[in-house]
């Protein structure tokens, strides 16, 4: 074995998370929930835009998560999947006239399948070679959404503009207010089967891969299956991101699902804590603020800003927001001692 | 008969508060971002990412605006010009238009650059009745006044700027054999349609070969290759400024002397022409709109003092060759007319309406004779443009300033 190829099989990036720690305990999750229900009701639209987007972000990092945290395999493809899901939902509504809620169980079965297959020679690969082909893919995607063969559905370059939802039933509520509970809603429910998934015999086989995959398929585990699985599982948690993102913004074109986005997504992931499920929606927080307060310290030195505040947070606390909620629950566990 | 008077008396007292209080709302009104001492304009521009290069022309726009501030504002209001990063990608200029419609709470959205942002944000805005105004982009779709009228162009559209070139060559050379090299995307296509629409019942025969490339391509060598095997005499490059230079290059290695006409975007002296090599330039043909800072034949013209005073003492240290510098002035002139054409009356509608009533108006960087128009029915301000030729190191213009007005869809 070259030492190149020892390196790439150490995979000392995503460390053995146990699957206890995967989780929020039962009172911090009601504390975050209240929040995320009362809130809303207390600020303007706008306000209600970025959490619905926050959530929305947060859902694409949870898949990579359950992705890179749970079964140990890297991807910088995240925004193809997430683009797929968008334009799914963006055509269904616009061209057949589905209703919203709808298009995005179906963008979430296209993308699980589009994952699913892409994991097949995705098997062969692995660390950074696997990290090297989902890169490609996302490199791809734009200019395959701006061919031509496919315009008369995805608008080309021009994108295609979507029609935001009014609350149904009559509910005295906004469009934006509306759109951010229909997201919480799905966003509350896709947790608590990823926790659920990863609890179950698939994610500890996830894990097992994750750890070590020669002792894995020795154990029985079905290592190519539960690979692909895995990644289409989280293509298909993304597509369902990407879905609610186009309803959000109301547009899609293929300069919103670059490779920056895919690289946001991964960011996202490694801030928050690979591995580490509730750390999702503060990577997302953080891939979503971050930006606007560093141009609001300087304008044309916003992306060094940015590199300045990402690096002390890589510096500072390297496990991301895992590592901050475990020196607290530390810090309280000795104060309930004493 | 006192009942009669006194009701007679009331109603009269009733008729002058009425007039009292409506010639009063007359003489000042404002919506959101607007008051007595203060207009709130926003903007977004791609100051990081893929288009970065264009931020130049927010930055221009803000040196402008606090000149204006200096002299004393515009009818006695400053104007706040709030200016956020969009990085050129749709969502984030969502996000970004919200925050500022909805937080910063501004009058109206002033040239927000590229054509999927503006396309991102332009239902939200006609929505919201929050004026689009003066986007920077050349899509033609801007001019759409019917289904969108809260937004308005600035720019001669792609499809007006083609539409002149076919109208040019249908006159001086009406027997052209007419090549075509395209970028493949919105940018391209609509410069190809502008040619075709210009040329009218004679493009399919004058039209003897489109090639399109793609903007990801690292160099276009074939496809000029291939073009010269067709044997065209007139070659049209709808191409942005790396490729333009690079195929008035490889044209010029191949030895091969077509009439070339180049797009008004990679017009540029100090981006295209320069490296493309100013031998290989000689006899290009392209149009223009604004005046080249670059240019000495304006060193005299009292309007670009103007400017050039401006950016000295605003912009110290700014790269005068830089088109965006004349661009964002030019811009920036125009919205500050317009708001001086409000007078006191700063509501979003009457910013609509007057942004639809400019006649014959000349921003300092425009050619002499190029002038904005706008009508209820006509949102596209700059349809003008001159025939130049590329001559020594600068563009010569000649010929009469063309319109090349482009109905609203």
């Amino acid at each position: 074995m070259s030492a190149v190829e020892d390196v790439v099989t150490e995979a000392p990036a995503v460390e053995a998370v146990p699957k206890r720690a995967m989780t929020l305990g039962y009172g911090t999750s009601l504390v975050v929930l209240a929040a995320l229900i009362i809130t809303p009701l207390l600020v303007k639209n706008f306000i209600i835009f970025q959490m619905t987007m926050l959530l929305i972000y947060a859902l694409a990092v949870l898949a990579l998560n359950i992705l890179t945290g749970g079964s140990g395999q890297f991807s910088l493809g995240q925004s193809a999947f997430y683009a797929v899901g968008a334009y799914t939902s963006a055509i269904l509504m616009e061209h057949f006239n589905i209703n919203y809620a709808l298009t995005l169980p179906i963008a979430g079965i296209i993308c699980f399948g589009f994952g699913f297959l892409f994991g097949q020679p995705a098997l062969r690969l692995s660390g950074v070679y696997l990290a090297l082909a989902t890169f490609a893919l996302a490199t791809a995607m734009p200019q395959l959404l701006k061919l031509g063969f496919f315009e008369h559905w995805t608008g080309g370059v021009q994108g295609l503009v979507v029609t935001k939802p009014d609350a149904p039933f009559g509910l005295p509520m906004s469009q934006d207010m509306w759109l951010y509970y229909f997201t919480l809603a799905i966003a509350i429910g896709i947790y608590i089967a990823s926790v659920n998934l990863l609890r179950s015999r698939s994610g500890r086989a996830f894990m097992a891969i994750r750890d070590n995959e020669i002792a894995a398929s020795a154990m029985g585990v079905d290592v190519a299956k539960y690979k692909t699985l895995a990644f289409g599982v989280s293509a298909g948690i993304t597509g369902i991101a990407g879905g609610l993102g186009a309803i959000a913004v109301q547009f899609v074109a293929p300069d919103g699902y670059t490779i920056t986005l895919a690289i946001s997504l991964f960011l996202g992931m490694v801030v928050g804590g690979v591995g580490w499920l509730p750390g999702s929606i503060v990577g997302s927080a953080f891939i979503i603020f971050v930006p606007n307060i560093a141009e609001g310290i300087s304008k044309g030195l916003s992306g060094a800003v940015f590199g300045v505040l990402l690096f002390l947070v890589i510096f500072l606390v390297p496990h991301g927001a895992r590592q901050v909620a475990l020196v607290a629950q530390q810090l309280a566990a000795k104060l309930k001692k004493n | 008969m006192l009942v009669k008077l006194r009701t007679a008396a009331f109603s009269a007292a009733v008729i002058a508060f009425a007039f009292n209080s409506s010639s009063a709302l007359a003489q000042k009104k404002y919506d959101t971002g607007a008051s007595d001492t203060e207009i709130k304009i926003g903007n977004i521009m791609p100051y990081s990412g893929p288009a970065s290069a264009y931020g130049v022309i927010g930055k221009t726009e803000e040196a402008y605006l606090k000149m204006i501030n200096d002299k004393g504002g515009i009818n006695g209001r400053k104007i706040n010009f709030v200016t956020y990063d969009d990085a050129y990608s749709p969502p984030k200029a969502v996000e970004q238009v919200r925050k500022l419609v909805e937080s910063d709470e501004v009058l109206a959205v002033f040239n927000p650059l590229g054509t999927p942002s503006n396309t991102a944000i332009q239902k939200y805005l006609n929505s919201k009745k929050v004026p689009q105004l003066f986007v920077a982009t050349g899509a033609t779709k801007w001019n759409d006044p019917k289904n969108f009228p809260w937004t308005v162009g600035w720019q001669p559209s792609y499809q007006s700027e083609a539409q002149i070139y076919a109208k040019w060559l249908l006159k001086e050379k009406p027997d052209a054999k007419i090549a075509i090299l395209y970028q493949n995307d919105d940018f391209g296509k609509d410069y190809l349609k502008g040619t075709k629409d210009g040329l009218g019942a004679k493009a399919s025969s004058m039209i003897i070969l489109e090639e399109s490339y793609e903007v990801s391509e690292p160099s276009i060598d074939s496809h000029i290759v291939k073009i010269k095997a067709a044997n065209p005499d007139v070659l049209l490059i709808y191409a942005t400024p790396k490729f333009g230079a690079q195929t008035i290059k490889k044209t010029a290695e191949l030895g091969w002397k077509p009439l070339q006409i180049i797009t008004n975007v990679s017009a540029s002296v100090g981006s295209v022409m320069q490296p493309a090599g100013f031998d290989n330039a000689q006899g290009v043909l392209s149009a223009a709109y604004a005046k080249d800072g670059a240019d000495p034949q304006w060193n005299n013209d009292p309007n670009m003092k103007k400017w050039s005073e401006f950016v000295d003492k605003y912009m110290p240290g700014a790269d005068k060759t830089d088109g965006s510098i004349v661009y964002g002035y030019g811009a920036a002139q125009t919205l500050a007319k317009v708001l001086e054409m409000c007078g006191d009356d700063l509501t979003r509608a009457n910013v609509m309406k007057q942004a639809a009533s400019l006649k014959d108006f000349t921003p300092d960087t425009l050619l002499p004779g190029v002038k904005i128009n706008t009508s209820v029915t006509d949102f596209a301000p700059i349809a003008q443009l001159q025939m130049q030729r590329f001559k020594g190191q600068k563009w010569e213009l000649f010929g009469e300033i063309i319109s090349g007005d482009v109905p609203s869809e």
